[in-house]
């Protein structure tokens, strides 16, 4: 690219850029899921102490099983021994406990790494499928449905109605959001709990959990209707719970945008109002927006789990709170796993909106910083 | 100092802090309260539930909620045979013993069981007792007799032959002007039962309860295993308060002295920790506390410590950072290094303290983040297995489908507690965001 005219150079030096600070970011954001993932094995195998009660386990199953054989009977009670002793030894080598823990541990890293979660214990997805992935695979799009909707609602409508309010600050409508502020302190299960006593029991209008009716509808458009219908709670909980913080701190943000100097002379200018807010007020201010609406979804991955068990949504949540009820481990690390993914994506393309949003980072001022 | 004072003098300006501080003031007082009436470890005896509980009827809802909404349901009534005329007579080796048991009974609605409870002392063989139901329009109905071991519990409104021998539920057709009807009226007055009992010993002694258990009990109601919602909600407070305020101060602190130590060191020690805090905002907390939940213990205490650790590194310590890092720079800090100050003093008595008001908000509006989280615990069932909390108190009421079967107050009185909390908190902490940090005020 010696030769090329200057405007070429500098577009593709940008788009360099981006790829070497996105190549980078992808190798830190892999190292800290690595981690991660480790620390979550880790955990969830209590350091090794988990193969001891496993091996006391095997041992139990394994003499239950040739004490109940009626061929195995007739023989001495020595013979029976070594014959649960050998079978024993056997079930441990081809679950490979006999090896050290560590030595494991980074087999298992690398299993969870590609999303090899192994087989539930208990467990089994609604085809039948005992493999963890496929269960988790299968409970999804229920999350994400959930989620995403009430997501994308309240970021629309807290950075619309902050927007407005930041235009009219100080009325009675700005005081009453912001008075109503402190009602985010609560989850939105919690407000699930109180919709679902008011508009499933007190006023039985609509349904009080679960994702379609039973049994399903036949056609198409009525099984997106009851979901809908289904999915009107849950959100309206999530939406209360963090529409009004959500406004609030987009408007006190707006405001102090709204007395920058650039944006005081676009008004001394006349420009209309609508302009103002695009160009001088919503542009500058994207990438924190973007942060901050990221951020907001990392949150409600996590808090996900108790509102779809409050309201029996299928999803990731719930699959969770059942493996629990089943002491089901792989699945338990599993979910954990695609819950620590799910954040990295979360985070990798807030990185790369970032470089694409914020010139600074394109030009590489800013780029050495993070 | 004074700018602390004056602080504290600016917040009088805001209703909202001075209703937060009101409901917070409240808890607090509850807590110590709670904590001086009913002893740590009579509230564990008492959550535990058993025989203690066998008095009080099953999930009864508040007294005052009843008769809020024009209901007359009965509370419990319990009537001690200890209190009641007594006439004995003797024969060779044995007394006969006749107890009549008599309560008044105002209510419009009927009871939700009736129990006796026996305990004869010093008998040689196995007493006998033969019991009799007398209205208060003076007609008598058996009930049958039976033998009654040392400590024996007579369930009457169980009794399948009485039922079908009357046509309802005893503890309905007992107190019914006309059983066979669909909505039968309860018949007001007093009412009688009378114990005939065979004692077969010199000196043997009869004791008899009868209780008549009510639809009501109390300002908080009851569960499913009988016990007081009261000592839940009441222990709930202290638990609630001290998990918020030790994780709160255990994150926040941990989090800014952290970010202090990276800051002012800088180089390998500041990359090391924000490369921590990347791993720690990819680990979700939740799931973790459900994973150690589940493989460990569900003790508070461990909660606590998993919860403290995992908000070393959280994200907060980005945001500290960069309010730290212009600080770092400062006159007074270079003047701190030209005395010798020691790097700790110079992080604990230069750097931490002058962004501390600017994090006072964000820790108070943290606290109720954590009494909620400890809530969630509980509710996935995860709370702790000994103490008394509110959201093991609403992981009941779920596990028990309490609105599915009505029992509202299950659910709301809990709920109603943590979002005082939360608002209390919530409110302060706002309030405290606009006094502490000027530029995010509005007038």
């Amino acid at each position: 690219m010696t030769a090329t005219a200057p405007a070429r150079t500098g577009w593709l030096r940008d788009l360099r850029r981006i790829a070497v600070f996105t190549g980078k970011r992808l190798i830190a954001l892999l190292l800290t899921v690595l981690v991660g993932v480790y620390m979550t094995i880790f955990i969830a195998n209590m350091g090794g102490e988990v193969d001891d009660l496993r091996k006391i386990q095997i041992r139990s199953n394994v003499s239950e099983q040739v004490r109940a054989d009626p061929a195995f009977f007739d023989l001495p009670s020595e013979e029976r021994n070594e014959l649960i002793e050998t079978q024993v030894q056997r079930e441990v080598e081809r679950r490979r406990l006999d090896e050290p823990f560590l030595l494991r541990s980074v087999d298992y890293l690398q299993q969870a790494m590609v999303l090899d979660l192994g087989r539930a214990e208990e467990m089994h997805s609604d085809r039948g499928a005992r493999d963890v992935y496929w269960i988790i695979v299968e409970r999804l799009p229920a999350t994400l449905l959930l989620f995403g909707t009430a997501n994308l609602l309240v970021f629309f409508a807290s950075v619309w109605a902050a927007l407005w309010l930041s235009r009219r600050y100080g009325s009675v409508t700005d005081r009453s959001v912001i008075a109503l502020a402190p009602s985010s302190a609560a989850p939105g299960w919690f407000y699930g709990i109180f919709l679902i006593l008011i508009f499933a029991f007190l006023v039985p209008v609509l349904p009080p959990g679960g994702m379609v009716d039973i049994p399903p509808p036949e056609s198409r458009w009525e099984y997106a209707l009851s979901v809908m219908r289904h999915m009107i709670l849950p959100v309206t909980a999530m939406f209360v719970s963090s529409i009004f913080i959500s406004i609030y701190s987009w408007r006190t943000f707006f405001l102090i945008h709204s007395s920058e100097d650039y944006v005081e002379m676009a008004r001394a200018k006349g420009l209309p109002s609508g302009l103002i807010e695009r160009r001088y007020i919503l542009r500058p201010t994207l990438s924190p927006i973007i942060t901050s609406f990221a951020l907001m979804l990392i949150g409600l991955w996590s808090g996900a789990i108790i509102l779809e068990q409050v309201f029996n949504w299928p999803g990731l949540g719930t699959l969770l709170f059942q493996a629990i009820g089943h002491r089901d481990t792989p699945v338990i690390i599993g979910s954990v796993v695609i819950f620590a993914y799910l954040l990295a994506v979360t985070v990798f393309l807030l990185d790369i909106l970032y470089a694409i949003l914020d010139p600074r980072v394109r030009v590489g001022i800013e780029g050495d910083n993070r | 100092m004074r700018r602390w004072l004056d602080g504290l003098r600016e917040l009088r300006q805001y209703p909202s802090a001075i209703g937060g501080m009101v409901l917070i003031v409240f808890l607090v007082a509850l807590s110590v309260y709670t904590v001086i009436a009913i002893p740590y470890n009579q509230a564990l005896e008492l959550w535990r539930g058993g025989d203690e509980w066998n008095k009080h009827p099953v999930n009864a809802g508040p007294v005052w909620a009843d008769r809020l909404l024009g209901g007359d349901k009965p509370e419990t009534i319990n009537v001690s045979g200890a209190e009641a005329p007594a006439r004995e007579a003797s024969f060779e080796g044995g007394r006969q013993v006749r107890m009549p048991l008599s309560f008044d009974y105002p209510y419009g609605d009927f009871p939700s069981e009736i129990n006796l409870f026996l305990e004869t002392q010093d008998t040689q063989r196995e007493a006998f007792v033969r019991l009799s139901w007398q209205t208060p329009d003076g007609e008598t109905i058996p009930l049958g007799g039976r033998r009654v071991a040392q400590q024996d519990r007579v369930s009457i409104s169980q009794n399948r032959a009485l039922e079908g021998r009357l046509g309802a539920p005893p503890h309905i057709a007992l107190f019914a002007d006309d059983p066979a009807a669909a909505e039968p009226n309860t018949v007001t007055g007093e009412y009688r039962l009378v114990v005939d009992a065979i004692l077969f010993g010199e000196d043997a002694s009869l004791e008899a309860d009868l209780v008549v258990y009510g639809r009501v009990h109390g300002i908080a109601g009851t569960d499913h295993q009988r016990r007081d919602l009261m000592v839940a909600l009441l222990w709930g407070t202290p638990v609630a308060l001290a998990f918020g305020l030790l994780a709160a101060v255990g994150t926040t602190i941990t989090t800014l002295i952290i970010a202090a130590t990276g800051v002012w060191f800088g180089g390998l020690v500041d990359a090391t920790i924000q490369r921590l805090t990347e791993v720690n905002i990819i680990l979700p907390l939740l799931p973790i506390l459900v994973m150690v939940g589940t493989l460990y213990s569900t003790s508070i205490w461990l909660m606590l410590g998993v919860v403290i650790a995992l908000g070393i590194f959280s994200a907060g310590i980005k945001m500290y950072r960069a309010m730290l890092l212009p600080i770092r720079q400062a006159p007074y800090i270079e003047a701190a290094r030209a005395y010798g100050a020691s790097n700790t003093r110079i992080i604990m008595r230069y750097m931490i303290p002058r962004i501390l008001p600017v994090l006072i908000p964000t820790f108070v509006t943290l606290i109720p983040t954590y009494v909620f989280l400890e809530a969630s615990l509980a509710v996935l069932g995860l709370g702790d297995p000994i103490l008394p909390t509110w959201g093991k108190v609403l992981n009941d009421a779920q596990v028990q489908s309490a609105l599915y079967n009505g029992f509202y107050y299950w659910v709301v009185s809990p709920a109603l507690l943590l979002m005082l909390t939360g608002l209390g908190f919530a409110m302060l902490g706002f309030a405290l965001d606009r006094v502490f940090n000027p530029r995010l005020r509005t007038q």
